[in-house]
């Protein structure tokens, strides 16, 4: 959240505010610390990047004339002879939404200066994600097991194969970065870094909770991207 | 020029930044898994058609739209910020577009040449 007060510049609420914030021959998003505009823009550029692999996922399907595997069945798991649709894909969105959540309220309780409760919700929020990647590898060798290449598969149309690679796999790849991150930001909360103001990194400024909402921008991201995998590639 | 700086800083520092009240966020939370769940049972009771596409953007907006809202906290922000972020998604609304004419065109080259053997 932006600061609501700035000195010596009336903030307008609404598209006036828009309208004065922008045309202020100053910063243009007033209260935003750049760090986190910043991270707007990176989310913005990787809003477009896998934009792109879906829309070319999206075209690929459509135009195959070979049927299209079943995902409720390729992604089904064998619970004592039975098979359930779709059941580790659902665990993993339930994983990753409980991870965003504990994230959010990292960022509420670093604002509040509440470093110990800041931390541990952070380090949840690593343990869920660790978890999310541990069960996209065990889904990855169960799928490679049964013969899905980037070629080819028993199941269906050959391109399923390579857009499922790329897509979860860039996905997955997001949150190991991710995960690494939050491990590195529960250290220096515990350690605490903000409250000593000990600077950041290749910055002279000094470290403040507004990098937990930044790195938080990020994670929430991830689990954004997750829901439109889920919906568009699972469940379609 | 200094000082002023300084004292800027001093006033930041005491100044807390607004946090929003923790039920907001446990409410958010709940949805999004009532919501998962039901985009789940789409799949487990095998819903197809109109009914099965519509149902899944439906569940997929409302979580998307409830985390960008409340989780990336762009319901407080200004909309200077939210207006950048958002209008370039009709971009990408377009590019769907153009590529669903596309796909659709490939597809019936495709069974013209391949299945039906061409002219």
């Amino acid at each position: 959240m932006s600061e609501q007060k700035i000195d010596g510049f009336e903030l307008k609420p609404g598209f006036k505010g828009m309208a004065s914030d922008t045309g202020s021959d100053q910063t243009m998003f007033k209260g935003v610390h750049w760090g986190k505009a910043m991270m707007w823009i990176f989310l913005l550029s990787d809003t477009f990047v896998f934009s792109c692999f879906l829309i070319s996922y999206m075209k690929g399907r459509g135009s195959t004339i070979v049927d299209w595997p079943n995902t409720s069945e390729v992604f089904s798991l064998y619970v004592g002879g039975v098979p359930v649709p779709l059941l580790l894909i659902a665990i993993m969105t339930f994983v990753l939404i409980t991870s965003s959540g504990t994230m959010a309220l990292a960022v509420k309780y670093g604002y509040e200066k509440n470093r110990k409760m800041c931390g541990w919700l952070i380090l949840a929020t690593a343990i869920g994600g660790l978890t999310f990647v541990g069960m996209q590898v065990f889904e990855w060798s169960k799928l490679i097991h049964e013969g899905v290449r980037p070629w080819g598969n028993p199941f269906g149309a050959s391109q399923f194969g390579s857009f499922f690679f790329m897509i979860t796999g860039f996905h997955g790849f997001h949150v190991s970065i991710g995960v690494i991150f939050l491990f590195i930001y529960t250290y220096k909360v515990f350690a605490g870094h903000y409250e000593s103001k000990k600077r950041g990194w290749f910055t002279k400024m000094k470290g403040d909770y507004v990098e937990i909402e930044i790195l938080g921008l990020y994670w929430h991201f991830v689990d954004l991207v997750w829901v439109f995998i889920f919906a568009f590639f699972y469940l379609w | 020029m200094e000082e002023t700086n300084k004292m800027n800083e001093t006033t930041k520092k005491e100044e807390q930044t607004s946090t929003q009240k923790i039920g907001i966020y446990l409410w958010i939370w709940l949805l999004l898994f009532v919501l998962s769940f039901f985009s789940y049972m789409v799949d487990w009771y095998q819903f197809q058609g109109m009914l099965r596409w519509s149902l899944i953007l439906f569940f997929m907006f409302l979580k998307a739209g409830l985390i960008m809202a409340f989780f990336m906290h762009l319901f407080w922000e200004r909309y200077a910020l939210v207006n950048v972020l958002l209008w370039p998604m009709t971009a990408i609304a377009c590019f769907i577009f153009l590529m669903t004419a596309e796909f659709k065109y490939t597809l019936f080259s495709r069974f013209f040449y391949f299945v039906v053997g061409g002219a």
